[in-house]
């Protein structure tokens, strides 16, 4: 299946483990990833105020490369967009519905981008979770060569994957799909009261202390419940939850450390790609010595 | 004794351009406090999300020297979760876009330490200018 992948920034950056073990373990499952040709950066952010059409122009542009690969051949009558950071996500997937919406709105940004063909409407925006429930858990987990026993994982949605209804994609309050696909790795999913619960996003650029703060209850709380580590599809929160552990830390010296990793990495591990496209040594929690306890790295 | 409240015409006035901007009718809120209640932020705000909503409604400039709007994460919790379909987050950005729009920035750029800039991956970045910058 070949189908068009907006990485976006961030996965080409310190989320470069994101990038890796999904296109590795994305080919294990017969899925050609063609990244889009010429994107740029999605603004990462929605639009929320109501005369702001400038910032959809960036989401919008992306998807106009969409139709191009179509219409030039580089894929054949694919739609769809795959994405795989949350924030990506949730941005290009509510500006598309935006101006599905908003026809009038649509026809003002076409006009703006005039070296540009018009955007038609008729992209879909999905992430790379949808793809693996379609094809079924059950078709995932026959792929799983090292099942992921004994490893505790609580799974974290964080928000842009599940919020707001309209574009999310599953249960805002009581999602299951990520668990669904750990369970099919084969791993123990933890479920933890904090696996919804905001990890402060952008305000880690000004208030580090405060993010620490929130990224404590969620890890602890998934501690409490038994987890040795934390699952994400977002490199924001992976940041939050990892890199802010130093934060953590520093305040509270009792604070056990907890690998967060992202569900690719996982998927990657059970499915026996090789080492190198784990890319563990961009995790700021080094996961290695928890795997080789689990007697699923080699020392 | 009883505080008497007066709502004038420009109170009126800041509620339409709030209305306006956000696309929500804020006299819809009824105070119930949900989005208050499951916000992550609201440890660290100085008012809650619903007295944000509540001093809107009476259409109270002050709201934009209180700090609530500022930590609003944009997680959409409220959003999902209020009983009267308002979206809070679109409130919060209003708010902020009345600030950012006469050059008034949250944050300065120049403040944020080296060592941070070199480890904060791009959409912390890129959103936390689009948030807190013009």
């Amino acid at each position: 299946m070949k189908i068009p992948y907006y990485p976006g920034c961030t996965l080409k950056t310190t989320a470069a483990n994101f990038e890796q073990s999904t296109l590795a373990s994305a080919k294990i499952l017969g899925i050609d990833l063609i990244e889009l040709p010429k994107w740029n950066c999605c603004g990462t952010v929605f639009s929320l105020a109501a005369d702001d059409l400038i910032h959809h122009v960036a989401p919008i542009r992306n998807l106009i490369r969409v139709q191009e690969m179509n219409d030039n051949g580089v894929i054949e009558d694919e739609k769809r967009l795959v994405t795989l950071c949350s924030m990506c996500f949730n941005t290009l997937k509510r500006a598309n519905l935006f101006v599905k919406e908003n026809p009038d709105d649509l026809k003002t940004i076409n006009d703006f981008m005039n070296l540009e063909e018009d955007y038609q409407g008729d992209v879909e925006v999905v992430h790379l979770f949808e793809i693996l429930k379609n094809m079924g858990f059950d078709k995932i987990s026959e792929k799983v060569k090292k099942p992921l026993k004994g490893l505790k994982v609580a799974p974290y949605y964080g928000c842009m994957l599940t919020r707001p209804k309209e574009t999310g994609i599953d249960d805002p309050e009581e999602p299951t799909i990520q668990t669904d696909l750990l369970k099919a790795l084969g791993a123990d999913t933890v479920d933890s009261p904090y696996m919804k619960v905001c990890c402060g996003s952008y305000q880690t650029v000004n208030d580090k202390d405060a993010v620490a703060r929130l990224a404590r209850d969620i890890l602890t709380h998934a501690q409490n419940e038994g987890a040795e580590s934390i699952c994400t599809s977002c490199p924001l929160c992976a940041f939050n939850l990892d890199n802010r552990q130093k934060e953590i830390k520093e305040k509270d010296p009792e604070f056990e450390g907890i690998p967060v990793f992202y569900f690719t990495q996982l998927m990657a591990l059970a499915f026996g790609v090789e080492d190198e496209f784990y890319g563990f040594d961009l995790n700021y929690i080094n996961p290695t010595p928890l795997l080789i306890k689990k007697d699923l790295l080699k020392n | 004794m009883i505080d008497i409240l007066l709502v004038s015409s420009e109170n009126e006035e800041f509620l339409e351009k709030i209305s306006e901007l956000s696309g929500e009718t804020i006299t819809l809120c009824d105070q119930c406090g949900t989005c208050s209640g499951g916000c992550p932020m609201v440890a660290e705000m100085d008012i809650t999300p619903s007295q944000m909503m509540r001093m809107t409604q009476l259409g109270q400039r002050e709201i934009l020297e209180t700090k609530a709007m500022w930590l609003c994460a944009s997680c959409y919790t409220c959003t999902v979760r209020c009983p009267r379909g308002l979206d809070v987050s679109k409130v919060a950005e209003a708010l902020r876009q009345i600030k950012l729009r006469q050059a008034i920035d949250y944050i300065d750029i120049k403040k944020i330490p080296e060592d941070e800039i070199n480890i904060l991956p791009q959409i912390a970045l890129v959103s936390g200018f689009r948030k807190f910058t013009g």
